[in-house]
């Protein structure tokens, strides 16, 4: 029954969150520059005003706000989110066609990022623990202080100027080779050349922060009482290491997670411009060098979803690690 | 104080931040003196690597403008921007969370409510929309900027409220009489204030990085010459001249570092004995 109630509300909390964005939008796009139905008219390439006025009661935009607001929100619903004058397709369409590459990219950054930095975190924790290599818990350490300072897109650059330029291993641009038909594994293995460099560009600030919060968290589960008394009754450093430390505290890394994706969600926006990747970042960017505010907008509502689904996925994930939660959540 | 000074001297990364973060804030304030007239003038050849000729140590860049003069300028406008935003940020923040965390009910519902939705929803993108909404201009971007870092502070203010408002010497000031106004100012935010203080210097450097990252993206104030956008400008010479792009991300990096290691040093020097607890 707690579980259940903890489950509705979170989902409610959720949609409230998306409802939220909608609204906000809703305003944001009133306080766009340009009423829309002039840069409509101007689109069409006539500017009397009989005109705009009767594009003012073609889209209702002389009905009162909250009429507006009302009407707005049933167009969100049923999926019409606003057409694109200077891409002349529906905004929803151009989202859509460019979410996959996003989620591939994101995904792709998210895994290289925690893989790597709960790996070398727990390495850095251990060398402090054991009292063995310390210079290299020092070398982690100063590493991820800088790669925590470094501007993402710049890191980005660097890499294309390694990579790319200097060593030629490294395709810079795109998704795909340009001008060549691949199918099957000959395809895939293209894909994943052009992913390589972005993935590492975005996950390498994440991967900072996960190394830091991996190592502090464990440390302090080091300094407890459990884990003492385990040591003072014998049992090997490795094996505390394994079954009571590290059970412990990568539990605030799990809560970390969700914070992190929505972090993501905006250095996607970096690094596909960077990289040309044909994402919705990218396409967010070429909306801002255009000013196409409906465009700019439907991406956001986008990206929010997208982030409130996966703090909805991390919530799951940390009720499975740590069953303890369904105590606490449901009163 | 001395005390104060003292713990933080012992942090050895704090005090070599401190001399990085002062040498930025010098470059920013001489900058005017050293470079008189815009930094967006052309003052040279096109395109000049850097050392090859005295006078421009750096080198230009395509449109022949000195890019150590665009450095120090850049300096004050990542510092101004971040610092002002911070500000901003930590004023909403601390008056949000005082009010959550002091009067608690449906108010502090509400407020967390709201919170809540600014930290769920990505923070750059927001700040993206916002900033592209309202014209680029320095309003906009500190607008932007503060809207978007506010939530950290209002959480942890509300969370200190929420454990402050029960100790005694704060029982003692409501049984006296004093309105919560006062015990608001002279009560418990005084002992709030270096995890406030802590907080904001990491604020700062965030806030540096999300400024580059606007002006990278071309949303950056159009008269002022800025770090992210000397960067997003010389993208298209990544291959042609790629000293261009690499110095001013350099900038950024050492003082974000800078920051990042005083916010540390804050940290041991303000909350000692956290420093037992594990490490952070």
């Amino acid at each position: 029954m707690n579980i259940l109630f903890s489950a509705i509300s979170k989902l409610a909390k959720a949609l409230g969150v998306i409802f939220a964005v909608v609204v906000v939008n809703f305003f944001l796009i009133r306080l766009a520059p340009g009423d829309p139905a002039s840069i409509m008219a101007g689109e069409a390439g006539a500017s009397d005003p009989q005109y705009v006025a009767r594009l003012r009661e073609q889209f209702g935009l002389d009905q009162p706000l909250l009429v507006q607001l009302w009407s707005y929100i049933k167009g969100i619903l049923h999926f019409d989110w606003g057409f694109s004058y200077r891409m002349k397709l529906p905004v929803l369409d151009l989202i859509l066609d460019r979410l996959p590459a996003t989620l591939l990219l994101m995904g792709a950054a998210f895994v290289f990022s925690i893989v790597l930095g709960i790996l070398l975190g727990v390495l850095s924790a251990k060398t402090r623990y054991t009292g063995q290599r310390r210079w290299l818990d020092s070398v982690i350490v100063s590493a991820a202080l800088v790669l925590y300072a470094t501007p993402l897109f710049w890191l980005s650059l660097l890499a294309i100027i390694l990579f790319s330029v200097v060593l030629g291993w490294l395709p810079a641009f795109g998704m795909q080779s340009v001008g060549v038909e691949l199918t099957g594994w000959a395809h895939i293995k293209d894909v994943a050349l052009h992913l390589i460099l972005p993935t590492v560009s975005l996950g390498t600030f994440y991967m900072a922060m996960y190394v830091r919060l991996t190592r502090a968290s464990l440390l302090e589960v080091m300094g407890m009482d459990f884990v003492k008394t385990a040591r003072a009754k014998g049992v090997s450093a490795s094996h505390v290491m394994r079954r009571h430390v590290l059970r412990n505290g990568l539990l605030p890394v799990v809560t970390f997670c969700g914070i992190q994706l929505g972090q993501m969600a905006g250095g996607a926006v970096l690094t596909e411009t960077v990289f040309g990747w044909p994402g919705i970042g990218r396409l967010m960017f070429d909306a801002l060098m255009q000013r196409d505010y409906q465009l700019l907008l439907g991406i956001f509502l986008v990206t929010s979803a997208m982030v409130v689904l996966f703090n909805l996925l991390t919530d799951l994930v940390y009720r499975l690690v740590d069953p303890r939660i369904e105590f606490e959540g449901g009163k | 104080m001395k005390d104060f000074l003292r713990r933080f001297m012992k942090n050895k990364g704090a005090v070599v931040g401190l001399a990085i973060f002062l040498l930025v804030v010098g470059v920013a304030i001489s900058a005017p003196f050293l470079y008189d007239g815009s930094p967006w003038m052309m003052v040279a050849d096109p395109l000049m690597t850097p050392f090859q000729d005295a006078q421009y140590p750096l080198g230009t860049d395509m449109l022949g403008r000195d890019i150590a003069a665009g450095m120090a300028y850049g300096a004050q406008v990542s510092l101004l921007i971040s610092l002002i935003s911070t500000a901003v940020a930590v004023i909403v923040g601390v008056a949000i969370g005082a009010i959550a965390g002091y009067n608690g009910g449906w108010l502090d519902d509400l407020l967390m409510r709201i919170t809540e939705f600014f930290q769920t929803i990505p923070q750059l993108a927001m700040a993206v929309v916002l900033v592209a909404i309202f014209t680029p201009s320095i309003y906009s971007i500190v607008g932007a900027i503060a809207l978007v870092s506010w939530p950290p502070v209002a959480r942890l203010v509300r969370s200190e409220f929420l454990s402050l408002r029960q100790r005694e010497f704060v029982q003692a000031a409501v049984v006296i009489g004093l309105r919560p106004g006062r015990i608001i100012f002279t009560q418990i935010l005084p002992n709030a204030m270096s995890s406030i203080i802590i907080t904001a210097s990491l604020m700062v450097a965030t806030a540096i990085l999300t400024e580059s990252a606007l002006s990278f993206l071309g949303l950056g104030d159009r008269n002022m010459m800025s770090w992210g956008f000397m960067i997003g400008a010389a993208r298209t010479m990544l291959r042609e001249a790629a000293w261009m792009s690499i110095l001013p991300g350099l900038a950024i990096l050492l003082t974000v570092l800078a920051i990042n290691l005083i916010g540390e040093g804050l940290s041991d020097a303000l909350n000692p004995q956290l420093r037992n607890r594990g490490e952070k």
